[in-house]
């Protein structure tokens, strides 16, 4: 995706109001008032068709795959490969087998930590990141810069509120030959910054560097192609784009792949084992030791089909939609903080905010008391939420299937709970 | 406003957020600990000057929500003056209280905490200070968590 909204996102659909009827679980009250699920940056809610899936593959073919001869393993392996190229398909992956089924977002990355990281870091060498980044991309990197001796360096972040999102003119100095893997996050899940994927990608290869895109908010929310992006890597999960949880992605170009050294072994990823070693198959194969997550990979496929009945660039719109009027309605709240890009800037589909007098834990439980699901915390960001001065916030995260109305009731839900902790 | 949640942020609570007791580092003390709870984010610092094992003065400092300072502060007006047993007599009370809502009479201020039983996410935070301080009677170094116990 190049993050150029204010130019080229479409005007959000109305009817995207008719997509709640997918979701079952978001017609039911809590405490006695209509749910309102503002907790999509954490987890988003599956549509009928993926539960479905999943039903569909326990009820009728579940098998292990691969290897199998009989009608429902041959059934049970091409469900799974197909969920494969439909994942490739969905991020135009040029070939299938780029396309590494994992955990989530944060097995992916300390796949590419652990394999890539430990075959190629010297001494002296420099992991550059950026000061945004979730726990997932920050400490994985940490471990395999300590390993190796080498350097971890991170793009500062602009502004009290890093409203400026990550300091582009200090790429100059940091990314220069030295850095031999540059991680970051495509858009912030505490911030709501998107940053420009592709551009960071340029400057990286332009000094070799290799490239390693954390995709866990946009994936769902954003048009993504690997191809135009020229990333080396890019992991993502499938519980954040109405796919499962326990299912996620690595995608890396396979070149990298096939010369990576698996970091699990076992079987299904082997050619020859002799009581002496074992040789290992191409990817995807050989990072998938074990009985993958078969169910799981097939409902994240029908995940992609469904994400697709929508379009990407529709869901963006209506994100950034919201997220304007979120920012216009919220910052008329008296004593709030709302860190991240300005009103009118760029964001993702989600608001990150703090009072000086109330704790975001007691927001959150006030909030649930008018059906709202929020988060409060440090959102896996510590060192950020340090730097801006801040030990927690709170997150409301949207998705489609959110409107207007609901940002109204949480406008209506923070002015009361500011009046009973201030007065 | 619910009644759980009117029981949960009484007045005696809401009042000890905005003004909290004994804050801040107690210069005499002779027994540290800290405690927090990693996924909120809560921190709590007790800072004890203990004679034998009996509290003469106390403080505390941290942030965190409002159940976690106040119960924080209210835990240094309770426990001033009282041995390393009768703080952990009343600690087990106040967990009582907290795990099951119900009150025994002779109990003051800790009661108001009984509403913090019917959101069980919350208790952690409502007993973070109290473990600081129960380490920092034992003299145990680790940083206290609320958050690996049951309760």
């Amino acid at each position: 995706m190049n993050p150029k909204p204010e130019t080229s996102y479409p005007k959000p659909r109305p009817a995207l109001g008719a997509t709640r009827a997918d979701f079952p679980i978001l017609h039911q009250q809590v405490n006695g008032k209509p749910l309102v699920y503002f907790d999509n940056g954490a987890t988003s809610q599956k549509p009928r068709s993926v539960i479905d899936a999943l039903v569909h593959y326990y009820e009728r073919d579940n098998s292990n795959v691969h290897r199998g001869l009989h009608a429902l393993s041959m059934r049970a392996t091409d469900a799974y490969e197909g969920a494969r190229t439909r994942i490739a398909k969905f991020i135009n992956a040029a070939d299938p087998a780029e396309i590494i089924f994992t955990r989530g977002t944060t097995e992916s990355i300390n796949l590419v930590a652990h394999s890539w990281a430990r075959a190629h870091l010297k001494p002296g060498d420099v992991i550059l990141t950026t000061e945004m980044e979730h726990h997932s991309n920050l400490v994985p990197w940490q471990q395999a810069a300590k390993a190796a001796g080498a350097t971890l360096r991170y793009i500062p972040v602009l502004g009290a509120d890093a409203e400026g999102g990550l300091n582009l003119a200090a790429l100059d100095t940091l990314l220069t030959p030295a850095v031999k893997l540059f991680a970051f996050t495509h858009i912030s899940n505490t911030l709501g910054t998107i940053n420009d994927a592709a551009l960071l990608c340029r400057r990286a290869r332009a000094v070799g560097a290799v490239t390693v895109i954390d995709a866990a908010q946009s994936i769902g929310h954003a048009p993504i192609d690997v191809q135009a992006l020229d990333c080396d890597f890019l992991a993502f999960s499938g519980h954040k784009m109405c796919g499962p949880t326990g299912i996620g992605v690595l995608y890396g170009r396979r070149a990298l792949l096939d010369k990576l050294a698996p970091d699990e072994t076992g079987g299904g990823m082997v050619v020859t084992v002799t009581y002496e070693g074992a040789t290992w198959k191409p990817a995807p194969e050989r990072h998938e030791a074990g009985t993958p997550n078969v169910a799981d990979a097939i409902a994240l496929g029908a995940a992609c089909d469904y994400i697709d009945s929508i379009g990407r660039d529709v869901i963006a719109a209506h994100d950034h939609h919201l997220g304007q009027v979120a920012m216009e309605k919220l910052s008329a709240v008296p004593g709030i903080r709302i860190i991240g890009p300005r009103a009118g800037q760029p964001r993702g589909g989600l608001v990150g905010f703090a009072f000086a007098d109330v704790h975001a834990h007691d927001v959150v439980t006030f909030a649930d008391e008018d059906g709202l699901a929020l988060r409060g915390g440090h959102h896996c960001n510590q060192p950020l939420m340090r730097k801006l001065g801040l030990t927690s916030t709170t997150r409301a995260s949207f998705y489609f299937y959110n409107t207007e109305q609901e940002i109204d009731v949480l406008v209506g839900s923070l002015h009361r709970i500011q009046k009973f902790f201030v007065g | 406003m619910s009644a759980d949640l009117t029981e949960l942020y009484q007045q005696v609570i809401l009042d000890h957020n905005r003004r909290p007791r004994n804050r801040g580092k107690l210069p005499t003390a002779n027994r540290v600990a800290h405690g927090n709870n990693p996924s909120c984010g809560d921190e709590c610092s007790v800072y004890l000057q203990l004679d034998g094992d009996r509290i003469t003065n106390l403080s505390f400092d941290g942030s965190g929500c409002a159940i976690s300072q106040a119960s924080a502060s209210l835990m240094t007006t309770q426990v001033k003056g009282k041995t390393a047993a009768e703080v952990q007599k009343l600690y087990d009370e106040f967990h009582h209280i907290v795990t099951t809502g119900e009150t025994p009479e002779e109990i003051s201020d800790l009661a108001a905490f009984a509403g913090v039983h019917t959101f069980p996410a919350r208790i952690k935070c409502a007993t973070l200070g109290w473990h600081a301080t129960l380490n920092a009677l034992k003299g145990d170094p680790i940083t206290a968590t609320t958050e690996t116990h049951k309760d």
